[in-house]
């Protein structure tokens, strides 16, 4: 059986085992627009570098709740970020959220299924925020995601609560004996003034490929804060599919960093809709890749209300034959008068078998803003190279210095501690130096 | 020089006579080079004993810069001929790495300025390489933060320099102190120093100087590049070379420097001119 018919399979069972719910029209629309749409394929403008289809078009296993409980705490163990004996820890296996293996040490946050959320007070919050993405990002693979809406989780924030224990999210994907898609969902949502730190990340446990479709979903009230770590150092044959969707629809402060290391095909769309006046964004990007690692990173800042200020920094080493693409959009409306928009892309390319495609994009339609883009690819420094050399530093000792140094612009953006030493340990082990 | 007195002379001689005895640190025997398609050092010959410090002068564009960046191991430059010896080795067949270890510094006339690298870890990293390739346990970091203070206090350098990404944002004269810093760390037994003045008012030229200074000893050697006399004013030569189109051309005593900051550099060219 081929992927679309699994995918079939599940869905017309699904449909019949759980009934009509409030999430069924929802579902129903974005199948219908994931077969309209199908998976895209380079001949779509935002798929031009990324074959995602011939990926997809493998066969998978879509059965998650029959493979979930062959995965153990210590599996758990080997991927757990530092300080998670402090933590809130989300679990997701195979897509679906794992509550024996999560623990949820702050009060002030709910952690709840969709279906469930829209049975509760929280019904209306969900029914007006899920599936926002779609408007922005307008393919298959996202209506798919949408498609098992139900099946996705519901995190909130309380007003005014800080939630001080991080949330770690976890996802792991249990390859050990097929090929499995998963379809992680979530719709977190901040109330004013809420604050919460999340920082994510993926494994895949077997030998056999995984394909993560995942959509994450986030809406920001007045003041609220919210910081957003995502780590990715997946196995290369694990393929992502990553879309996170950010609305800031009160004036609020958004923190993202998006540091890819491994995997196989990795694509991750960050869109930001600034939809509130005096909103403030940052997101900073670092990939780091090696071997036949593709990585593409699709931005969009949508800024809708007068004020608001976001700075972009993605950066990138791209070693061995493994490829990135940069494709940056920075929209600003007509009423947005007095934005302040930044972006700049840069890339250090280590080897003649690698290679980037950056696009910067800018669509102004207000008259009264101040916004800039750029992006460079460059090698290697050989000055300051022979510099490092000409102290007594090996040559690969130099390298090393010389791409942390380009890379420590972005991690010192990692502010919760914990995390950064975790992202620095990887990044020393994959240059084999010590670096404090 | 016929009007130097004889006695000057003699002593000159006897001089000569002591050092000859004494086995040469570096012995460059008719080096040359080039950049690309352009030959610039044209068959060099100079011969460094411990303890000595010597200038090397000369017009812009006379390859002095060349000759320093050769001796670092710059890969830009491609040798052509010649031989270069130091301590008993073969400089030329050395990394820029192994040069270090060896014992060989540069102090760059251009200092690369590398956001994002912290100054402290960068010269911890070199300290220890270097340490390494000697033979000798790398410092721990109370050893390492011993033998900085030392040094910085040596130097006149700041704390808070060293904590700022290296070389970033620092003015021509920290930079230059910065390199003198690193030169007291690594302790080579022979530093040349790239135009060092270059870029620097009296007063910088003055702290740096002393730096070095402080650093001579019986066993280390200094080479000192530069366009200019003033630099000799304080770390005063053993030997000035005047280096003119990838020769050295004119060999003598500090005075000599003097003799070409009050003449200039024609009567030299003019001078080569009439030889050739």
């Amino acid at each position: 059986m081929n992927t679309i018919e699994t995918i079939n399979e599940r869905y017309q069972q699904l449909q019949s085992n759980n009934g009509s719910s409030a999430l069924t029209p929802i579902e129903q629309n974005a199948f219908n627009s994931f077969n309209t749409l199908g998976v895209p394929t380079v001949k779509h403008e935002e798929w031009k570098y990324t074959r995602i289809s011939s990926v997809f078009n493998k066969e998978y296993a879509f059965n998650p709740e029959n493979l979930s409980s062959s995965i153990t705490q210590k599996d758990l163990e080997a991927i757990r970020f530092p300080g998670y004996e402090d933590a809130n820890e989300l679990v997701f296996v195979n897509g679906l959220y794992c509550s024996e293996l999560s623990t949820i040490r702050s009060e002030n946050l709910t952690v709840i299924s969709l279906d469930q959320a829209t049975k509760n007070e929280y019904r209306e919050l969900v029914l007006q925020h899920l599936g926002h993405s779609g408007k922005y990002i307008k393919d298959g693979l996202n209506a798919l995601n949408t498609a098992f809406a139900a099946e996705g989780v519901f995190i909130h924030v309380k007003k005014g609560n800080i939630v001080e224990h991080p949330v770690y999210i976890y996802n792991i994907v249990d390859a050990k004996t097929a090929n499995i898609l998963s379809q992680p969902r979530t719709l977190i949502y901040l109330a004013q003034k809420a604050q919460v730190i999340f920082a994510e990340t993926y494994a895949t446990i077997g030998k056999s490929e995984s394909f993560i479709n995942q959509v994450t979903e986030i809406v920001v009230e007045q003041d609220a804060l919210l910081e957003y770590y995502r780590i990715q150092n997946d196995a290369a044959h694990a393929n992502q599919v990553n879309t996170t969707h950010i609305r800031q629809i009160g004036k609020s402060l958004v923190n993202t960093v998006t540091v890819t290391l491994d995997g196989g095909i990795v694509r991750n769309n960050l869109n930001i809709a600034m939809e509130a006046e005096h909103s403030e964004s940052h997101f900073y990007g670092l990939y780091f890749l090696k071997g036949k690692t593709h990585v593409d990173n699709h931005t969009v800042v949508d800024n809708v209300k007068p004020h608001c200020e976001s700075n972009e920094l993605y950066k990138g080493v791209v070693d061995d034959s493994s490829t990135a693409v940069f494709n940056g959009k920075i929209f600003v409306q007509k009423d947005a008068q007095k934005t302040n928009a930044y972006q700049s892309n840069k890339n250090l390319l280590l080897s003649n078998d690698a290679s980037v495609n950056t696009k910067p994009q800018l669509e102004i339609f207000a008259d009264d803003v101040k916004c800039s883009h750029g992006c460079t690819v460059g090698q290697m420094d050989e000055e300051a190279f022979f510099y490092l050399r000409s102290r007594g530093v090996s040559e690969k000792a130099a390298k090393s210095l010389l791409i942390h140094a380009f890379a420590v612009d972005i991690l010192e953006h990692i502010k919760p501690e914990k995390v950064r030493q975790y992202v620095d340990q990887l990044i020393s082990e994959r240059l084999g130096v010590e670096l404090d | 020089m016929p009007d130097t007195p004889r006695s000057s002379h003699c002593l000159e001689i006897r001089r000569n006579k002591i050092r000859n005895k004494i086995k040469d640190m570096l012995s460059i025997k008719n080096l040359q080079a080039r950049i690309e398609e352009k030959q610039i050092l044209k068959g060099i010959n100079l011969d460094i004993k411990a303890g000595e410090v010597h200038a090397i002068m000369g017009p812009n564009g006379s390859g002095k810069s060349t000759l320093a960046s050769v001796l670092a191991g710059r890969s830009e430059y491609e040798v052509t001929g010649g031989s270069v010896e130091f301590l008993g080795k073969d400089l030329l067949e050395l990394s820029p790495e192994e040069r270090a270890g060896e014992g060989i510094f540069l102090a760059f006339q251009y200092p690369v300025e590398i956001p994002g690298l912290s100054t402290t870890n960068f010269i911890k990293t070199a300290v220890n390489e270097v340490r390494k390739y000697r033979g000798q346990e790398p410092y721990d970091a109370v050893q390492f933060l011993k033998l900085m203070r030392e040094k910085m206090a040596m130097v006149e350098i700041n704390q808070s320099l060293l904590s700022r990404s290296l070389n970033e944002g620092f003015s021509g004269g920290e930079k230059k102190r910065n390199e003198i810093f690193q030169m007291a760390m690594l302790e080579p037994k022979l530093a040349i120093l790239d135009e060092t003045d270059s870029g620097l008012d009296i007063d910088a030229i003055r702290i740096v100087a002393n730096g070095v200074n402080k650093l001579r000893s019986k066993d280390n050697a200094v080479l000192v590049v530069t366009h200019y006399q003033r630099l000799l004013d304080y770390i005063v030569p053993d030997f000035v070379h005047v280096l003119y189109n990838g020769r050295i051309v004119k060999s003598g005593t500090k005075e000599l420097a003097l003799e070409l900051e009050e003449r200039g550099y024609d009567f030299i060219k003019n001078e080569v001119g009439q030889e050739a």
